[in-house]
């Protein structure tokens, strides 16, 4: 037999039918919905006279626009409470499972998936989200789609879909102390750009994935989407297999004993080839700042701010001076002791537990700067009550971060917690767009330490020196 | 779907790269429950300044760019959030086609799904087209023809684009692509049967 990858076992095991014409009919396991990009779909059906196909294999949950306030407030703004209404109706109708405010469960849709144990190993899942690539840590083929092909899967359970070809980034090496899956991703997008990996899914390889929490691997995976990538894929191995064991949603008793044996065996073969590989050594990879306006905008805390005249073509220049302007930097200028307006701990990308545990060891016994305002918005209820649990939250109050109710929040800003024109955020989400945390707002994005360790000086600071320099006692920033 | 077959159209550029969907429909437009009325939001955060007022700066507020239906524009472009918005806003406001050196995947699959046709052109090519277009100064029409495959100008500028033939069929004949799907039922059914049956491949 041929040698096949992890991507190309799980692919040919969801193929329901290849079409003529070339691409394939994709079986779904899972499809994850929230209230942004579904009740156009929703709305498709009923016009149409489709029921969906599968709601056992459909849950719906709330984040993108809910407050992040007080729950018992009615929602202020009336177009964000008419998209939850929408939801809730069209899950009611369609006896689709729903995690709304009211529910304990309610969450990041890339945070509850994996914390409830619905995402697994082998399955293809699906969501109306790019950032659908984070279940991919569990050795899951899970990708962002658009509402049409929402309406597509609610409809058939399929997705007509073209093979997309592979890409292996071997990551060898320890990262240092201080140095977290944050800074391993971004590295990798600003060596093969934010385009590097459009039309591959990524299957993350080497010593310093296998070393990585569940936690940490969805942090790498969810950024993949960054790298322009279909997918970011890390065979489940023992780390997996415990994470999953006794979640609510994952399999029980006998079925849990075969699953956990056949996840264990779920890997690409020895010899497997990819389309294009790429390498990092995580020893050598700094805690990353973004400079710019892309992520793949990024240096290491120690560096400078680039001169657009660095860039090789005369697009990348055009871009870069552009993304100058609308940073308010200045080429030559170093990142460190950049002065900070706004930090946001969040997303799912970090809000998981281990995110705010490291944030919180660099916050304790500390004040946030002055002049900054620090928010954490926890990726899911469970994680805000787990870390109430741990008197986490109370380090931050204590510290002056204000601390809230899960949902999306700041990462993208549907709701109101929005960045100011001209505010700089050291920011721990996804992507530093124009204007993606509020309208001339300018996000720097950065691993949860060392977001904190910003809100604590008030400028960027290297984490790792400053821990030795700054804190009281020793202190492990990595677990 | 709206089939496409071969449009002509003048042609706008936008030298951009990386032009994200967060740029093409920002976040707070996009709680409308329906797929219609993203037109004005398109570009919002560059086309209008902070008062409200038009930003003349922006290349596409420019007297030349006025009627265009076909926008010509960087790499990478709709890179970023999934959100199908981007597509409906600059559908609403008129573009047929995209024509960059690459595009995003989701972005890609989204165009398709809408009639929106994306063209990929070498990136000389498209640097080309910018040219042209700067030189025309406000007339340059393209002709863009899924059927060939190919762009062309008039003037000398003639160049081939790929697509693979599914989405190229489905766009020609404005195909319902769900509709196709479930004609597929009985194959759809009896692959949940072996599955459930643990004798999936």
């Amino acid at each position: 037999m041929i040698p096949r990858t992890l991507f190309q076992k799980i692919w040919d095991a969801h193929v329901v039918h290849r079409l003529p014409e070339g691409p394939a009919l994709i079986y779904v396991d899972l499809h994850l919905v929230h209230e942004v990009t579904s009740p156009q779909a929703f709305a498709g059906l009923r016009l149409t006279g489709r029921r969906v196909r599968r709601p056992d294999l459909t849950i719906a949950t709330v984040d993108h626009n809910v407050p992040t306030g007080d729950r018992l407030v009615p929602i202020a703004d009336p177009v964000a409470a008419r998209q939850l209404e929408a939801l809730e109706r069209n899950a009611r109708d369609s006896s689709v499972e729903l995690f709304d405010l009211r529910s304990p469960h309610q969450g990041i849709v890339h945070v509850i998936g994996p914390e409830l144990g619905l995402t697994q190993p082998g399955m293809v899942i699906v969501c109306g989200d790019s950032h659908t690539s984070t279940h991919g840590a569990f050795g899951a083929l899970a990708f962002g789609i658009g509402t049409s092909e929402v309406e597509h899967v609610l409809a058939t359970q399929c997705l007509v879909a073209s093979q997309p070809r592979t890409l292996e980034a071997h990551i060898i090496g320890r990262p240092g102390t201080g140095v977290a899956a944050k800074d391993l991703i971004l590295a990798l997008i600003g060596q093969i750009g934010t385009a590097g990996a459009t039309g591959h899914v990524i299957e993350y390889t080497g010593e310093a994935i296998r070393a990585l929490s569940m936690e940490e691997r969805m942090t790498v995976c969810n950024m993949s989407i960054e790298a322009g990538a279909r997918a970011g894929l890390i065979a489940p191995d023992e780390t997996t297999v415990a994470y999953l064991a006794g979640r609510p949603r994952a399999p029980q008793g006998a079925a849990w004993t075969r699953a956990a044996e056949q996840w264990k065996r779920l890997r690409s073969d020895p010899g497997a080839e990819y389309d294009v590989g790429v390498a990092l050594d995580a020893a050598a990879v700094a805690p990353q700042v973004t400079w710019g306006t892309s992520p793949g905008m990024v240096k290491d805390i120690a560096g400078r701010v680039p001169h657009p005249s660095d860039f090789p073509t005369a697009a990348e220049q055009r871009a870069a001076a552009r993304a100058l302007e609308y940073m308010g930097l200045a080429p030559g200028m170093a990142l460190e002791g950049l002065p900070v307006d706004r930090v946001f701990l969040g997303s799912c990308t970090n809000a998981r537990i281990e995110d705010l545990r490291v944030a919180a060891r660099v916050v304790r016994g500390h004040r946030v700067a002055p002049h900054v305002r620090a928010l954490v918005v926890p990726g899911s209820q469970q994680v805000k009550v787990q870390a109430e649990r741990e008197g986490l939250d109370r380090i931050f109050r204590e510290a002056g971060f204000e601390w809230r109710n899960s949902g999306c929040s700041m990462c993208l800003g549907m709701n109101a917690d929005i960045l100011q024109p001209g505010e700089r955020c050291a920011s721990t989400s996804n992507r530093n767009f124009e204007g993606r945390q509020g309208r001339g707002g300018r996000t720097h994005l950065m691993s949860p330490a060392m977001a904190a360790a910003a809100a604590v000086a008030g400028r960027l600071v290297d984490v790792r020196g400053w821990t030795l320099a700054d804190l009281p006692g020793s202190l492990e920033l990595a677990s | 779907m709206q089939p496409f077959v071969r449009h002509v159209g003048k042609a706008a550029a936008l030298p951009r790269t990386n032009v994200d969907t967060d740029q093409i429909v920002p976040k707070q437009f996009l709680k409308r429950l329906e797929r219609t009325g993203f037109g004005p939001s398109l570009f919002h955060d560059w086309r209008y300044r902070p008062d409200g007022a038009p930003n003349p700066d922006f290349e596409l507020n420019r007297a030349e760019a006025h009627g265009a239906t076909v926008l010509v524009t960087g790499a990478n472009f709709g890179c970023g959030s999934s959100r199908e918005h981007a597509v409906w806003a600059l559908a609403e406001h008129g573009f047929r086609a995209i024509v960059a050196p690459s595009f995003a995947d989701i972005f890609f699959a989204n165009c398709c799904q809408n009639g929106l046709l994306p063209v990929r052109l070498l990136a000389r090519e498209v640097d080309e087209l910018f040219r042209r277009c700067r030189a025309a100064g406000g007339e340059y029409w393209l002709t863009v023809d899924l059927e060939q495959q190919r762009v062309e100008d008039g003037l000398g500028f003639t160049a081939p684009f790929p697509m693979d033939p599914y989405r190229r069929e489905m766009l020609l004949r404005g195909l319902d692509e769900i509709g196709r799907t479930l004609l597929e039922e009985p194959r759809i059914a009896e692959y949940e049967r072996r599955r459930a049956a643990g004798t999936a491949p």
